[in-house]
């Protein structure tokens, strides 16, 4: 068997694009936005459809309907769907996949009309299910009631105030103002953060990701092959992935992502580097507080620190910790899924690509994506050379 | 008090006991005769050693407040705000719920304040089991 932290640098992301639009998409169906992604991902490799022979995506639509929809046949397949960050699980399987020679050229995609609801089902929870038993009739159903939870815990434990998330807002928009791409670019205090109405107490309607339709598609292929591609090849050094509970009642510690304290140490580990070698980093921004957990969870700071480590906008243009440099959830775009989004600013960054947001001289980045209510997670550690 | 009816569940085998007890209104919890652990959800098999050797007992309906969050507006028809919880029974296992009995304003909530069991008979049939503040007074 082979020894995963051989595979640091032996593979790379090559291309990464957007669907021709986000925002409010009413005009475009969830399938529509999978294929623009894709093809504009592909432009961007330098690649054609016929080198495509993996397929790997996550949402609504099975795997195999998004492949049929745009004419694809691929010979390996994959649908794992554990959420948000199920992209950052399928750069890993796509690896696995290639390096065991089931493919060679791995399109991985997201579509989703988050806020559009086009050919969107409404919660379909059985009144057997798990979900309906124990959490539906609490009214435990919208993800902003169960992080909820977690922001109450870290605030009652550790002392976290409102003030201190809503600067995890605050910086992610002052990227965001540098995002021609990004849906909200207005300018934000920590008093509008706080005078925002309360959606569910401890957050505002401020401290929650946006709403929106989009898509977005990456391209994963050897180190190898990616050499005589149109972009310069971004590698991927570390990767891991774990999960800790599904539903909320279940989380084992309210204060803690048990799926980033098992995926962090192993993309570590596999890429070789400290905390202090990443230049820029893109956590999943579903709310405030989850770019507090991740911090701490994936070693950046100790447990309880998380907070104090955003305080004074040290993740903001300028700050010593560039963070969310897209704009996030909070301020870019949030499809419901967001974890690609992560993967395509890692890899802009470490290319050089992000105009005024533009981190100088990005070599290391990491990318850390979160799924269901702190579910599941996913780690991975880029770089712009095979080592760091 | 808010119609619910629209929110009953319906047991599963596995869960069918837990929700027989509700509507006794008495909390039963699954307890594992091999490794003497308490779980929730109710399960074919115990989550921390597998035996199937289960037992049902009644739980003693006390608990702390593990953590709360506070929806202003109305979610799946119940009216907001409202306090959704987790509380952390006193035989161990957490479970989601809402607390009542007290104005859903976060100064009057703490994490780790006591509560104890009551039921909202939301049907005829089904009680959905939910907590409120253990009274000093009493
Ligand atoms: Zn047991």
């Amino acid at each position: 068997m082979t020894d995963f932290r051989n595979l640091s640098g032996k593979f790379a992301l090559v291309g990464v694009a957007e669907s021709d639009e986000l925002g409010t998409l009413p005009h475009k169906s969830a399938l529509q936005l999978h294929m623009e992604a894709a093809r504009n991902a592909i432009a961007d490799a330098g690649l054609k459809k016929s080198d495509i022979d993996g397929v790997f995506s996550a949402g609504r639509q099975m795997a195999t309907e998004t492949a049929e929809y745009m004419g694809l046949r691929p010979r390996y397949i994959d649908g794992t769907m554990v959420g948000g960050c199920s992209f950052l699980h399928h750069v890993q399987h796509a690896m696995a996949a290639i390096n065991a020679g089931l493919c060679e050229v791995a399109l991985i995609t997201h579509g989703e009309s988050g806020r559009s609801r086009l050919a969107m089902p409404n919660m379909s929870a059985s009144k057997d299910s798990l979900l309906w038993q124990f959490e539906v009739p609490y009214g435990i159903v919208f993800p902003f009631t169960a992080y909820g939870f977690i922001a109450t815990r870290h605030m009652h434990e550790y002392g976290t105030t409102q003030e201190q998330l809503a600067e995890v807002a605050v910086a992610t928009r002052a990227w965001a103002r540098l995002n021609p791409k990004a849906n909200q670019r207005g300018p934000l205090t920590v008093d509008d953060v706080m005078k925002s109405p309360v959606l569910a107490w401890p957050f505002h309607v401020l401290d929650c990701c946006l709403v929106t339709d989009g898509g977005g598609a990456c391209i994963v292929t050897s180190a190898e092959r990616a050499k005589d591609l149109k972009k310069k090849p971004v590698y991927i050094l570390g990767t891991g992935e774990g999960m800790g509970h599904c539903w909320i009642n279940q989380m084992p510690d309210f204060t803690a992502a048990t799926g980033a304290t098992i995926s962090g140490p192993q993309a570590f580990a596999m890429a070789g580097v400290t905390h202090k070698d990443i230049d820029v980093a893109m956590f999943y921004d579903a709310f405030t507080i989850t770019p507090i957990l991740a911090l701490e969870d994936l070693g950046f700071c100790k447990k309880g620190e998380g907070a104090a480590f955003v305080s004074g906008q040290r993740t903001a243009p300028g700050g010593d910790f560039p963070m969310n440099t897209n704009g996030g959830g909070l301020s870019y775009t949030h499809t419901g899924m967001y974890g690609m989004f992560i993967i395509i600013e890692a890899v802009r960054q470490l290319r050089g690509e992000c105009g005024e947001r533009q981190v100088k001289d990005a070599e290391v980045a990491l990318a850390h994506g979160l799924g269901g209510i702190f579910s599941a997670a996913a780690t991975m550690i880029l770089a712009n050379a095979p080592k760091a | 008090m808010a119609d619910l009816k629209h929110l009953a569940p319906t047991p599963t085998p596995e869960t069918k006991p837990f929700w027989e007890g509700a509507k006794r209104h008495e909390l039963m919890l699954p307890h594992c005769k091999s490794c003497g652990k308490h779980h929730f959800y109710p399960r074919s098999n115990c989550p921390f050693c597998w035996s199937n050797d289960l037992e049902w007992v009644k739980a003693s309906g006390k608990g702390k407040l593990h953590t709360f969050s506070i929806p202003q507006r109305a979610v799946m028809g119940i009216p907001g705000p409202f306090i959704a919880a987790i509380v952390e029974l006193e035989e161990g296992p957490r479970i989601s719920t809402n607390l009542v009995g007290v104005d859903p304003d976060p100064k009057n909530l703490r994490c780790d304040m006591e509560v104890e069991v009551v039921f909202d008979d939301i049907t005829d049939t089904v009680a959905l089991p939910k907590f409120r503040p253990v009274s000093k007074a009493a």
